[in-house]
Formats: structure tokens, sequence, C-alpha cells
């Protein structure tokens, strides 16, 4: 192949010496070439990320027929609303108990997948990532089924170690723990191959070392695993904060934010009043309370990112 | 990461003292009855989407062992395969999937060549900005697109809502951040020389990607591929949002709104129904679950 490069190569700079046009010059500069490759990567941002994003804080500024700019108003009637303060709230449960128990299972299964040996791993391992691949609506969907009141294959086992039937959605406490539970079932199995990834670039001649010091199965784990993965758990953990945060489709399809909007995130609630209720203004406005947070989480994934851009 | 890939081929490491050993075997009997534990609870909805599929309606309402089937049929198949509807839905599904996965290609290869090789003005800020773009949600941006795709429907008379086509415009916000970032990685861990020798030999830059780049960087563009699919495939919200018509839905909006008629639930139909949407992603992943793994640790994606 090095041989078909060299030949042509040739040949076209023979040719290019031979008109030597400046458009042709200009053409094969380096920044030029580069900026054609990066155009339409430049366009789609502009046009489809940057624009929208900015575009909704304008909405958000305007009255619901969207006729008269009306300031922060917007803002200030959500600030007065019950519902709203209980979205904040709902939010953040969700979000962080559900990425502290992804965490956990994933920290725990990435260890005990390690543990086995080499052939059996890559089973184990596609097994245990199958809810990651499932798109999310779909498997909610079984989620939601598993969850049915009179029919519920989770009431119908429960009901033979004497625990009455459950209502998973249609009780403030269950919903909210039917909605956390099914996003940590989703999501567990992403840090599980992010923390196998990890453990498997630790060196074992730590572990040895440290096996011959006499330290014991805690002290391998505080001491070697966990400050040998501490950048991948803290990308790993921002990242999911965000995606948790933002997430959409498991609370739309299991409780549509019910019972009495206890369940709503940012998303499912902007998407009730944006779109549902056509008050696209004070959508926007909701979902924009999302910035705060992504923004934060945001800094700190690009100081590591960049960090480790620089250890590379 | 790659400073840590300390030589492991050493002496190995299997000196098997009585005690160490016996050790051993308890470790490893222990990961596996929790490994077994854990695999209960990842695999439990989509086997039970499975058995749900396999039953007759009057099966399902009746009062026997949900975890079981007594009288398994193919009927909630057929009727699926068999209804204009569904086969609308997966045909949708499909079609933007497959052009979104293209399109994202198309966009992404030539512009991680620029940002991992040539550096030119901007070009980290845009790498930087390429990296923040994949960390916004869609959940951020579905109300102002809906309002831009209405403005644009105003302004110059194409028909954007509710159109599946829109879509192939849309999901690249989704899938072009994400396969930049991760073939920026791939094409950064060339080696310089290779292309090099291609530049002093007279190559065009151009030529020095697809002569050079895409073959050796071949099982990190799978990745990429794997991922526009599977996001694709998977995106509920968009669709959700942008179509309505019973004709322009794709897959997993299609199940959760026809299925469901009113407050009659039609289980059956609406597990095979998932179960039959989940299978593309499913099959693929079958096949190339190292390239999907690899993609997935290549340091950016969400969870």
């Amino acid at each position: 192949m090095a041989d078909v490069v060299v030949e042509q190569g040739r040949v076209a700079r023979a040719r290019g010496a031979r008109k030597g046009s400046s458009l042709r010059n200009a053409l094969g500069r380096k920044s030029t070439v580069a900026f054609f490759l990066t155009l339409p990567l430049i366009l789609l941002i502009v046009l489809l990320v940057l624009y929208p994003a900015f575009y909704s804080v304008y909405l958000a500024t305007l009255n619901k027929a969207m006729t008269k700019f009306v300031g922060l108003s917007n803002f200030t009637f959500l600030f007065k609303r019950e519902t709203f303060w209980m979205v904040v709230r709902q939010s953040c449960i969700f979000a962080i108990t559900a990425v502290v128990f992804k965490a956990l299972i994933g920290f725990i299964v990435a260890h005990f997948v390690h543990n086995i040996p080499g052939k059996k791993q890559r089973k184990w391992r596609g097994m245990l990532l199958v809810p990651w691949v499932i798109p999310p609506a779909m498997s909610t969907l079984a989620w939601l089924w598993l969850f049915d009141p009179s029919y519920s294959a989770f009431n119908y086992t429960l009901s033979f170690f004497g625990v009455g039937p459950i209502p998973w959605l249609g009780d403030t406490f269950w919903a909210r723990f039917s909605v956390i539970l099914v996003n940590v079932w989703y999501g567990a199995p992403f840090f599980l191959i992010m923390y196998l990834a990890a453990l498997k670039s630790v060196p074992d001649q730590l572990y040895e070392a440290a096996e011959i010091d006499g330290a014991n199965w805690w002290q391998k784990i505080w001491h070697i695993t966990l400050p040998m993965m501490r950048n991948i758990i803290a990308i790993t953990t921002l990242f999911s904060l965000i995606v948790t945060f933002a997430n959409f489709d498991i609370v739309r399809i299991l409780t549509s934010g019910g019972p009495l909007d206890t369940t709503h995130l940012f998303a499912t609630w902007a998407f009730q009043v944006g779109i549902q209720s056509s008050d696209i203004p004070l959508g926007a406005c909701v979902s924009l309370f999302m910035v705060p947070i992504l923004a934060v989480a945001a800094i700190f994934i690009l100081r590591d990112v960049n960090k480790r851009g620089n250890e590379a | 990461m790659s400073t840590l890939a300390i030589d492991k081929a050493g002496p190995s490491r299997k000196v098997k003292y009585g005690s160490m050993s016996r050790d051993r075997i308890w470790a490893l009997r222990w990961s596996y009855f929790f490994l077994v534990l854990f695999a209960i609870f990842f695999l439990t909805p989509p086997v039970y989407m499975l058995i749900t599929s396999l039953k007759s309606s009057a099966e399902i309402s009746a009062a026997t062992n949900p975890w079981w089937v007594f009288h398994p049929t193919l009927s909630n198949y057929v009727e699926l395969l068999s209804s204009n509807q569904f086969l609308r839905f997966f045909w949708n599904s499909s079609i933007i999937s497959i052009i979104v996965v293209i399109v994202t290609m198309m966009i992404s290869i030539p512009a991680a060549f620029a940002l991992a090789r040539m550096k030119f003005w901007g070009s980290a800020t845009l790498a930087t900005g390429v990296f923040l773009t994949y960390l916004i949600p869609d959940s951020l941006l579905f109300i102002p697109l809906f309002k831009v795709l209405g403005m644009v429907q105003d302004l110059t008379g194409i028909t954007l809502l509710n159109r599946w086509y829109v879509l192939v415009f849309i999901y690249p916000t989704l899938t072009v951040p994400f396969c930049t970032w991760i073939m920026i990685g791939y094409f950064a861990s060339i080696p310089k020389e290779l292309d090099e020798a291609a530049l002093i030999d007279g190559a065009s830059w151009l030529q020095t990607l697809t002569r050079i780049f895409i073959p050796v960087a071949l099982p990190g563009l799978i990745a990429a591929t794997i991922f526009a699919f599977t996001v694709s495939w998977a995106q509920f919200l968009y669709p959700l949002v942008f179509t309505t018509s019973v004709d322009q839905l794709v897959l997993p909006v299609g199940i959760t709104t026809t299925l469901i008629k009113g407050d009659v639930f039609n289980w059956g139909q609406i597990m095979t129904g998932a179960l039959l949407g989940a299978a593309p992603p499913l099959v693929i992943y079958a096949f190339l679950m190292d390239y999907y793994i690899a993609g997935l640790t290549a340091g950016a994606t969400k969870g």
C-alpha cells in the first residue's frame, strides 16, 4: 500500500507544480484543508446545538403565547410553585441516590468479574452488560409490566413470603424507589465495564508486593485499587451524574411523573409543561434549570480529561 | 492510562502454596455466587419480556405463576410481524438509524482527523467544544429545537415537524460529538511516523486519511458505528416530541403510544414489540461486544 501512496503522491505533486495555480495552493494549505474537514462538524454544533441552546434562553423570557417579552417573570412564577421545588428535590434525590448505587454495584460486580479466570470473564461480562444494550424505552416497558399492580410478577412472588401487595407505582415512596431501581439497573453495567477496564490496568505486581507485606483484602482495595482507579471513578461518576440528572425515558414511561407529580424530573416536567400543555416558554424555563448543575459537573470532568490528556 | 501498562508477561504468579490456593478457591466460589445473584437482577426484565411474549392474553390475565409459560404460543409475534403499523415503525427506525450512522461517519471521521493531526488555529478549543457538546443532554434541547423546526417550516414551507426524516438531521447532534471524540483518541494513538512518512512521500492530507488512518483505526471506527447505531435506535425523546402521526413514528415511541390503548395494556404484544425492538442492538452487541466495550472505555460515553 505504501508504494501506491508514494507513486500517486508524486504524480499529484508533479501535476500541481506544473499548473501552479494559486487557488490550488490555497486549497492545499494545511489550515484550509483542516477548515473544510471540520466545517460540517462546526455547522452541526453551531446550528443544531449552540443556536437552540441560546434560543431556549430567549424563549424562556416570553409569555405563554410567545408574543411578548416578559423578562424573568417565568422564573419568578416557577419559584412560587410548589411543584417546581418538588421537582428540584426529586431530581437531586433521584440523581444522587441512583449514581451512588450504580457506582457501588458497578464497583462490586467489577471485582467479582475480575476475580474469575480470563476465559469465563467474557461470558459474564456479556451477560451483565445486557441492560445497557437494550434501548431504555424498551426495558422500562418490561419493568412497567413487572410492577403491574394486579398481575405483577413482583407482587406474585412477594406474596409467597407473606409480603403484601406493594403499590409499586401508585405510592409516592414506592414510585420514587421504582424509578431509581430501574435507573440503577440500566446504568450499573456502564460503571461495571468502566471499572473493569480500570482494574485491568492496575499492575499485578502491586498486589503481589502488598501480599508479601501482609496486607489484607481490605487494605489492598483501600491502598492500591482505589487510588489507581481514582480518575476513572471520578470521570464515570460525573458523567453518570449528568446523564442521570437529565434522564427522561425511564420516568416518562414508568410513572409519567405521577403519583401527584412526585416523581417528575426536570426533563419530564419540562416535557409536560412545554409540549403537552404547550406552554413552550415555561417548559424552556424548566429545562434551563438543569444548566448550572450540568455546568459544574462539566467543568470538573473537563479538568480531569485535560489532566489525562497531558499525562498521555 | 497507557503509562500503567507495565509488563505483565513476567514470571507467572501462580505459585501454589497450600493455604493460598484454598483461599483462592473460596474467593472464586464467592465471586460466582454473587455474580449469579447480580446476573439474576440484570437479566430478569429481558427474560420476563421473553416469557410474556410467549403467552396468550388469557394466560397473562390468569392468576397462574407469571414466571412460567404453560401454553407457549407465537401468536403475539405473528400478529405484530404481520401488522403494517409495527413493520412501519421498524422500517422507520432502521432507515433513520442507517442514515444517521452514515451521516455521522461522514462528519466525524474528517473532523476527528483534522483535530487529531492538523494543529490549526482554534483546534484545541474546538476539540474541547466537541466534548462539551457531547455533555449537553437531549432533554435540554428538545423544546428550543421543536420551536426552531417550526420556524424553519414557517420560513421555507418545508414540512419538518411530524416527518420521520427530520430525525435524520437531529440525531447527529447526539452521535457526532461522541464519535468524533472517541475517534480523536484512536487517531491520536496512531504513531506519527506513519503519516509523516506518507506526507514526505507526497501524499495529500486526504490520501493520508483514507489510506492510512481509516484502515489503521478500523476498530475505533467500528466502535463508533455501533454507538451511532445504538444511540439512534434507542432515542426516545426527540421522536416523541417531533413526530405524532402513526406512520411517522419510530419503534420506541410507536410501541409505547399505539400498543397501549387507553387504560388497556395488551402486555403480550407490548412485550413482544419491546423484545423485537431490543433485538437489533442485542444482535449487534452479541457479535461485536469487544468493539462496543472498547468504545465504552475509550473514555467518553454516557451512563
